[in-house]
């Protein structure tokens, strides 16, 4: 079972790389549905069949496999968006930038001091290096969707990091955090249509007159 | 238990005196004069109550046990409490009256309704204060002093230096505070018990207690106007009118020499550095004072700059007592606590009259440059013979009260060298010269203020020509002319108090302890003054026996440098009668001259200006302050600069730096 988790979390580590390398909006998009809908399955793998890792399961697909990506594509096509990342860094040092901070975080995990049962698995130091994947697209991506892409992956790590904790987390937290992930990902993207309208581009580098 | 209501309801009568105007503000003089009967009314109830607890066994007037944290609110008035209380009632009554005629509710509107409601508030808190026994209620007390003191200083706050100036003081005042939450933080200590330790019940060798003693002399140095803290006070006094001055100047600057004397008092085995550093301190203050106030000419600046000189003066009696006490020599701690506690009450009566005064020829006048007066003695006879008193009483001349507690500083800092002392500590004496220095100095000054104002002949046209001033105003320098001259002639009649006060602060040492009256005997000085009246009325009386005929000629101007027919503008002005000595201290006023000589034989029209503006406000903290501001824009243009993923960046960047912690 750990195994089978620990595979598929490499493949996570492995869509990150891809994210942080691949310079299409599309295939942006459609990594993040990919490494959602994969994680969507770690509940099961983690903690065996009952009915809360399985609601887990079921509405981490629905929500970050399916409704997310969903929505982006849209917001893509309406706010006719090129479809080109435009990187305020070059592609191959982010990824450097990535390679090391994966690497920090498998070193930083080594570390920690954890129980027996978490040791063996690669749920800390994965959930790191995806947060810290996080971050590097939103410092280092101009367009304001590859910014909700990258809170996206931000939250699969936090997803990932969690799933140590979902039989002492309750049901219901769980629950509203990917409801209130839908929301976030609506309201940005409603806010991004009407910056598109308003202003005519939604590179962020344009709105720095907020600064005082 | 009686005593305590007395008190609090003078404090609160105090307190509330400015309802009456302030409410009645429309009603004219009616309201003004409910809300000083009312004031009098809290004086003489808080009088009574104070001197009661003064004489009475020590013993807390009231325990309230109440659900706030840091103890039960504890009151209690002793010897110390009196002695500060006593000036503060006198100069808060009498300046009540003087606000009558200097700033009536007729003139100013309802500005002066404002003004009587936090000239009560002030007077409540700092009657309060000394009687206050728990640290959190002190803190507060001291708090509401120093708000309504900024409101009171915000008076005339459409002029811009007026607004300037309580900036200045609310920013030096609260950093004092902050000082004194940590100061109380600390005696708390852990208990978390925030009521005052009994007198000489704390170790002073630790390094706690030596650290509460830098917070104090900070936080209440910044109150008291000691040299290097001292930068708010010039402004703040000048810009305030003339019986608020007088009441921060004479009464509440005095709140924090209360502080450091009741923190050190609470302290046994004070290690020496403590007395060093407020002798030195004293030294410090009371020479650089007098220095800037021989260079200044605006009138209530340079009362202003006597202030931190007598506040030398008495840090100088409290640090003989201090170093008395860390050598076991008992005559040091009784005459120098005595005359640094004198000096608080001689300081409190003669500086609230040299405002008083000032304030009258600034009403008649309308300015406060001295270089504008000249000649006023001759419409304002009774004005100048009342500053001519404050005068003589600030230079610490007989028969005035000045002179007694500097005496009694002299003979504790000399009998250092009586007792066979040591090394170390018979430097205590060089602190003689300098005390003689800052007279002497002290005394041209006054020379200087009472010569171009009220001698010579006028400098200046005024539309209104100077008048004397009305009876509500002279009453009040009246009486504080009489406080000064009785403590000058009868000192006697306060040594009791200040055995209390000295008792109060020794604890329960103080059995061992000479009294005063013994040390000093001040029985002496009131024949030498009475001698010293008599022989002055005698020449008077002599002089004016001459026959006036002689004098019919032209009469040269009496400050004209000697010219018979001179013009005013050939008198002395502020300026060229202190050149001499403000030379002398160029070292450390750094004055800015602009110099006009005169070249050649046949000059041509030159003019000449000296200014010396704050050396620790204007020369240090407002460039230093400015440049910090121009760093931190550059610092913040530099952060901020409107990029999301540049905070997303900060934000990483924290998160890995609390990850590193972490490991």
């Amino acid at each position: 079972m750990n195994n089978t988790a620990n595979l598929l979390l490499l493949l996570v580590v492995l869509l990150n790389f891809f994210l942080l390398g691949t310079s299409r909006l599309g295939s942006n998009i459609r990594t993040v549905a990919i490494q959602g809908g994969l994680i969507s399955l770690l509940p099961l793998l983690a903690h065996g069949l009952s009915s809360h890792t399985l609601f887990l399961a079921v509405a981490a697909f629905l929500f970050k496999g399916i409704a997310i990506p969903y929505l982006l594509f849209r917001a893509v096509r309406q706010v006719h968006i090129s479809r080109e990342v435009e990187p305020l860094f070059g592609y191959v040092p982010t990824l450097i930038l990535g390679t090391l901070a994966t690497a920090a975080s498998f070193i930083f995990s080594d570390r920690l001091p954890m129980i027996a049962e978490h040791s063996q698995t690669l749920f800390v130091p994965v959930g790191l290096a995806t947060l810290a994947t996080g971050f590097l697209l939103l410092i280092t991506r101009r367009k304001a969707i590859i910014q909700v892409v990258g809170y996206l992956i931000f939250e699969n790590g936090i997803f990932i990091f969690g799933m140590l904790l979902t039989e002492a987390m309750p049901l219901m937290v769980e629950a509203l955090v990917l409801l209130d992930l839908l929301v976030a990902v609506f309201i940005m993207v409603i806010v991004m249509h009407q910056i598109k309208r308003e202003f005519s581009t939604i590179n962020i580098d344009q709105l720095t007159s907020l600064k005082e | 238990m009686v005593m305590a209501e007395l008190f609090l309801a003078a404090v609160i009568l105090i307190g509330c005196s400015g309802l009456p105007a302030l409410a009645m503000g429309r009603y004219g003089r009616l309201g003004e004069m409910i809300s000083v009967i009312l004031l009098l009314l809290g004086v003489s109830l808080a009088l009574v109550a104070s001197l009661a607890g003064g004489f009475q066994t020590p013993a807390p007037l009231l325990i309230l046990e109440w659900a706030h944290p840091g103890g039960p609110l504890i009151l209690e008035l002793d010897g110390l409490s009196t002695i500060f209380q006593l000036p503060a009632l006198l100069v808060l009554a009498m300046g009540g009256i003087y606000g009558l005629g200097y700033l009536p509710q007729a003139k100013v509107g309802l500005t002066a309704g404002r003004l009587r409601l936090f000239y009560g508030i002030l007077g409540a808190t700092i009657v309060f204060l000394p009687a206050c026994r728990n640290g959190l209620v002190f803190l507060m007390a001291w708090e509401i002093m120093a708000l309504s003191c900024f409101f009171l200083l915000l008076t005339e706050q459409k002029e811009k230096e007026t607004r300037r100036a309580a900036f200045v003081y609310l920013v030096a005042t609260h950093i004092g505070t902050l000082a004194l939450f940590g100061m109380f933080v600390l005696l708390a200590g852990s208990s978390g018990d925030l009521a005052f330790p009994q007198a000489a019940t704390l170790q002073g060798t630790t390094v706690q207690a030596g650290a509460i003693f830098l917070l104090a002399l900070f936080g209440f140095g910044m109150k008291a106007g000691v040299m290097p803290f001292h930068f708010w006070l010039p402004a703040a006094h000048a810009q305030a009118p003339s019986h608020v001055s007088a009441l921060m100047s004479g009464v509440m600057i005095k709140m924090g020499i209360y502080g450091i004397v009741r923190v050190t008092s609470f302290y046994i085995n004070l290690p020496a550095w403590w007395g060093w550093t407020i002798l030195v301190l004293g030294v410090i203050s009371a020479i650089m004072g007098v220095a800037f106030a021989l260079a200044q000419h605006d009138i209530k600046r340079l009362l202003a700059y006597h202030s931190v000189e007598n506040i030398g003066i008495i840090l100088i009696g409290l640090g003989c007592a201090l170093l008395g006490q860390t050598f076991n020599y008992p005559s040091l701690v009784a005459l120098g606590l005595a005359g640094a506690l004198l000096h608080v009450v001689n300081h409190g009566l003669f500086k609230s009259l040299l405002f008083l005064g000032a304030g009258s020829v600034i009403h008649a006048t309308g300015t406060r440059t001295i270089d504008h007066y000249g000649g006023l003695l001759k419409t304002m006879p009774r004005t100048a013979f009342f500053f001519l008193g404050g005068a003589v009483a600030i230079s610490g001349l007989p028969p005035f009260n000045g002179f007694v507690s500097e005496w009694l500083i002299y003979l504790g800092l000399l009998h250092s060298q009586t007792e066979g002392a040591h090394f170390p500590f018979s430097l205590v004496v060089l602190a003689v010269p300098a005390l003689a220095m800052t007279g002497a100095l002290a005394l041209a000054c006054f020379v200087k203020v009472f010569g171009v104002t009220f001698l010579g002949t006028a400098r200046k046209e005024f539309a209104v020509p100077p008048h004397e001033s009305p009876r509500t105003m002279l009453l009040p320098m009246g009486v504080l002319f009489l406080g000064c001259l009785t403590i000058g002639l009868m000192p006697w009649i306060i040594v009791p108090l200040l055995e209390r006060g000295i008792g109060s602060w020794l604890g329960a040492a103080s059995v061992a302890t000479p009294l005063v009256s013994t040390l000093a005997p001040v029985t002496w000085i009131s024949l030498g003054a009475a001698l010293l009246i008599g022989l002055s009325l005698a020449v008077w009386r002599w002089q004016r026996s001459f026959p006036e005929e002689s004098c019919q000629q032209q009469r040269p101007t009496t400050w004209g440098c000697g010219y018979i027919k001179g013009t005013p503008r050939m008198q002395y002005t502020a300026s060229s009668f202190a050149e001499q000595l403000v030379h002398l201290f160029r070292w450390g006023l750094w004055s800015d001259i602009s110099d006009g000589r005169a070249i050649g034989f046949f000059p041509s029209v030159a003019h000449f200006a000296i200014h010396t503006p704050d050396v620790f406000l204007d020369r240090l903290l407002y460039p230093a302050s400015r440049a910090l501001t121009r760093v931190a824009f550059r610092l913040r243009s530099f952060f901020h600069q409107g990029w999301l993923n540049v905070y997303l960046l900060y934000t990483a960047i924290t998160l890995c730096l609390l990850l590193i912690w972490l490991m």
